[in-house]
């Protein structure tokens, strides 16, 4: 009887956890900040709630006779949250950098069932029939803001090492720049058009040898000068522009194209210029924002990252709910004495337990607070590139925001929270009488 | 040997204090296991033996420009080169954009060059009769659950078939096992179809090839064979770049992503991690037992032997709990890669691993275990017996 009792108890005390863990996961934080009001309320003005405070006052006190054991919590915890955000920024630098590279009003044309501008053609007539969209918007002189661009995957040195890397070279005329309003020059001048000149971007500059202003890079076996640097902030930065007539020579492409960027007259035009794409029999073509583009492809890596990050990250957390455990029961054990002297002159159980859980959270805190800190200083602007879509070099920078840091700290909160719960209860359970005689 | 019994029994003097210290080693070891598979697979790739025989030749322009048929026949003619085969990209892609398959388009020689690729020799003449049939890997038929015989859709997102359409149709024919059940993904994991239905049915492609493959027979002069077939192309459109296949896979992955450095940071903050909580166990274990150790001393038990005793107990539980954390590594990964289908491939973990890991699980228990060994060698007697 006793021992079904005691597994009944069990069971409903993991069935609560389970759904405090899940609310915590769910829930904003408006609704966290509430509840948090709500307890230091219940803490400042109830006869067990201040009894509660007191407890933890001495247990937080004391934290330093016991700071080898503590500082294992916060330093378990720490690393959690440290290699946790440091992941996650990963993938969502690389999601920024690439969705940053897209505008609502922008579009970007590709030949129908092509994924990406390195495996899409479109031919000369099919450009010019696209240009003519009355959705497009055009300069001071009446000519379509369009600009029909070429994308090939040149080989060039990778900086420091000898192997070679695959850079993104975009055959682009002067509509390129308009169409792009974000990217600035930031060294040297635009390349003249029909001259081998490279303008380069500062993304491209860092993972590529050689590729300063005045100096000479070798591209499909011709020397080509570069000119000039970009910056974009944005995926456009790890590519290098040159003349499409001049790439399209070098690399046999004849008078095709791989894509037609387009600034349209308004963001909400978008699903008429489709519309008027689909209306010609001409054209097998497929119309996005480049929004829409460049989310689709940051998408899979961003969600492969994140998967990474969570795994890890979970793994870890089990590990660093055990040393909680572990440390705090040892806390219990060797404030056994102290409880249970509390409980004999009157404090009620849960005053214990919300000490407590209060001390190992805030140790979790801690360990939170730290593992963020330094995931921020180590990684926050740490330059790291990829292969983007398996084809061409993508220089991307880790960014630890504050959305990041929340979620690291959530994490850390919860784990302190199970690890803190069972040697509450234990504390709380312990019989006075034999605590008191014992040690 | 013979103090074994004391020390199991000191280990487990203190049940859920050890109980939890061991979860948390078996979840560093778990991580362990997982990414040091996922590091070695990668570092291992094209490091066999057929991979060292043969060299990949590309474009030098860009890997995504092709190379002129012709070049074959010179090719053959280069010393040290025993066989030449040639493969095109297809971008084959299965219902969903998102399910890009490896699928080449490749001569009919190209198995020869390729032992570790089984295929059954009545699957492969079928093939040979087959224009439109294709040979698929064992992994990429399991996911998909396709079936010898079937005939199956696959839009290339590239080339267009002689329809101008981006649809193409296959006949399965064969099924590609890989050599000692390690494909990793790759071998396993592959389309092969012929390159003359290919270069036939789509106007993109006209006489031109992705890249040569060439085996050599001399594997030691294979520097000289790959530098003698750039040569032939020096100064022509088409210049190529040779390298052996491991050094060509190398060079790809490493521009993915540095895996060996995100898996050693992701370790080293692991390891750190873990070095700090088992060593407060075993200091706290140490100090709750200075008197039992004082009597062992006065009994007539040697410092040197209650440092060894300390020692061994730390080492002992962290290789307890690393051996089941890497256990249940090798036993979970592939009940993943099933129950994902296919679509998560956790390598199986190697003999390098474990030895890694054993040496890790070493290390960490002499590190964890050296300052409380110490202290309990260092022990006075008197000091301890009156419990100051």
């Amino acid at each position: 009887m006793k021992k079904i009792k005691s597994f009944l108890r069990g069971l409903a005390l993991l069935l609560v956890l389970a759904v405090i863990l899940a609310a915590w996961i769910v829930l904003p934080w408006p609704a966290l900040l509430g509840a948090a009001v709500l307890f230091g309320l219940w803490m400042a003005f109830t006869r067990s709630g201040r009894q509660a405070a007191s407890v933890t006052q001495v247990g937080i006190s004391t934290l330093n006779q016991r700071i080898g054991a503590s500082s294992v919590v916060v330093i378990g915890i720490a690393g959690v949250v440290g290699v946790l955000v440091a992941l996650l920024a990963m993938g969502e630098g690389y999601r920024q950098t690439v969705s940053n590279s897209g505008s609502e009003d922008t579009a970007i044309v590709l030949r129908g069932g092509s994924s990406a501008e390195l495996g899409s053609v479109l031919s000369r007539d099919q450009i010019s029939a696209i240009e003519r969209a009355p959705q497009i918007a055009r300069d001071a002189q009446g000519r379509p803001l369009a600009s029909a661009e070429l994308m090939v995957a040149a080989t060039v040195p990778l900086k420091g090492s000898k192997d070679d890397g695959n850079a993104s070279l975009r055959g682009v005329s002067e509509m390129a720049y308009a169409v792009r309003p974000k990217l600035k020059l930031v060294a040297g001048r635009r390349f003249e058009p029909g001259r081998r000149e490279l303008v380069v971007g500062t993304g491209a500059q860092r993972q590529f040898d050689g590729l300063e202003v005045g100096k000479q890079v070798r591209l499909g076996n011709q020397p080509w000068t570069v000119v000039g640097v970009f910056d974009s902030q944005d995926a456009t930065a790890s590519e290098m522009w040159a003349d499409a007539e001049v790439v399209a020579a070098t690399y046999r492409r004849g008078s095709s194209r791989a894509a037609l960027y387009a600034k349209l007259t308004s963001a909400k035009d978008f699903n008429a210029f489709k519309a008027t794409l689909a209306a010609d029999p001409r054209l097998q073509v497929e119309a996005d924002t480049t929004l829409a583009y460049f989310g689709k492809q940051s998408e899979g890596l961003t969600k492969v990252l994140r998967i990474i990050g969570i795994v890890v990250g979970s793994i870890m957390a089990i590990g660093a709910v055990f040393g909680a455990l572990n440390t705090m029961f040892a806390t219990v054990a060797s404030r056994a004495r102290e409880i249970a002297t509390l409980r004999a002159i009157g404090f009620r159980g849960i005053p214990v337990v919300v000490a407590v859980m209060l001390e190992t959270m805030l140790l979790a805190l801690l360990g939170g607070v730290l593992g963020g800190l330094v995931a921020w200083l180590l990684f926050n602007g740490h330059t790291a590139s990829t292969l983007a879509g398996g084809m061409s070099q993508l220089s991307f920078q880790f960014k630890v925001d504050p959305t990041l840091l929340w979620e690291g700290l959530k994490w850390a909160l919860a784990i302190g929270f199970i690890g803190g719960l069972f040697p509450a209860l234990r504390a709380a359970s312990l019989p006075v009488t034999d605590a008191l005689r014992s040690a | 040997m013979k103090y074994f019994h004391l020390i199991w029994a000191a280990l487990f003097r203190r049940k859920t204090r050890t109980f939890l210290t061991l979860a948390s080693i078996l979840a560093a070891f778990l991580l362990f296991g997982m990414l040091d598979g996922i590091r070695t697979t990668f570092d291992q790739l094209g490091r066999n033996a057929d991979g060292a025989q043969r060299l990949q030749t590309s474009s030098r322009l860009s890997f995504m420009d092709s190379l002129p048929l012709s070049l074959q026949s010179r090719l053959e003619r280069v010393d040290n080169i025993e066989a030449v085969t040639h493969a095109n990209w297809f971008g084959g892609v299965y219902q969903n954009p998102k399910n890009q398959l490896f699928t080449f388009a490749v001569a009919d020689n190209y198995l020869d060059l390729y032992p570790e690729m089984l295929v059954a020799p009545a699957e492969r003449e079928a093939w040979m009769r087959t224009r439109t049939g294709i040979l698929v890997g064992e992994a990429m038929m399991k996911r998909f659950g396709w079936k010898v015989g079937q005939k199956i859709p696959l839009q290339s997102n590239i080339f267009p078939n002689s329809d101008g359409t981006l649809n193409w149709a296959f006949d399965i024919v064969g099924t590609i096992k890989a050599k000692d059940g390690k494909g990793g993904g790759f071998t396993d994991a592959v389309i092969l179809m012929h390159y003359k239905y290919f270069e036939e049915s789509t106007s993109y492609v006209d006489g031109d090839v992705g890249w040569y493959i060439s085996r050599v027979a001399d594997v030691r002069r294979s520097d000289a064979a790959a530098k003698a077939i750039d040569a032939l192309s020096v100064n022509s459109p088409h210049e190529t770049k040779t390298m052996n296949e491991q050094a060509a896979m190398a060079a790809q992955l490493k521009q993915v992503a540095d895996i060996g450095m995100i898996v050693g940071s992701i370790m080293g903050a692991v390891f750190f991690t873990l070095v700090l909580l088992t060593g407060n166990t075993m200091a706290q274990a140490v100090r709750e037992r200075t008197s039992e150790l004082a009597v062992l001393k006065t009994i007539g038990f040697t410092s040197a032997s209650v440092l060894g005793m300390v020692l061994a107990e730390s080492v002992l539980l962290v290789l307890i709990g690393g051996v089941l954390g890497l256990g249940l590594a090798a036993v979970l990964a592939p009940i993943v890669g099933a129950a994902s289908g296919g679509a998560i491939n956790l390598p199986p973990i190697g003999w390098r691993s474990w030895s890694l890991g054993l040496a890790l699980m070493a290390g960490i228990g002499l590190l964890v275990g050296a300052l409380p060994a110490m202290r309990a060698m260092r022990l006075n007697i008197v000091d301890a017996l009156a419990g100051r």
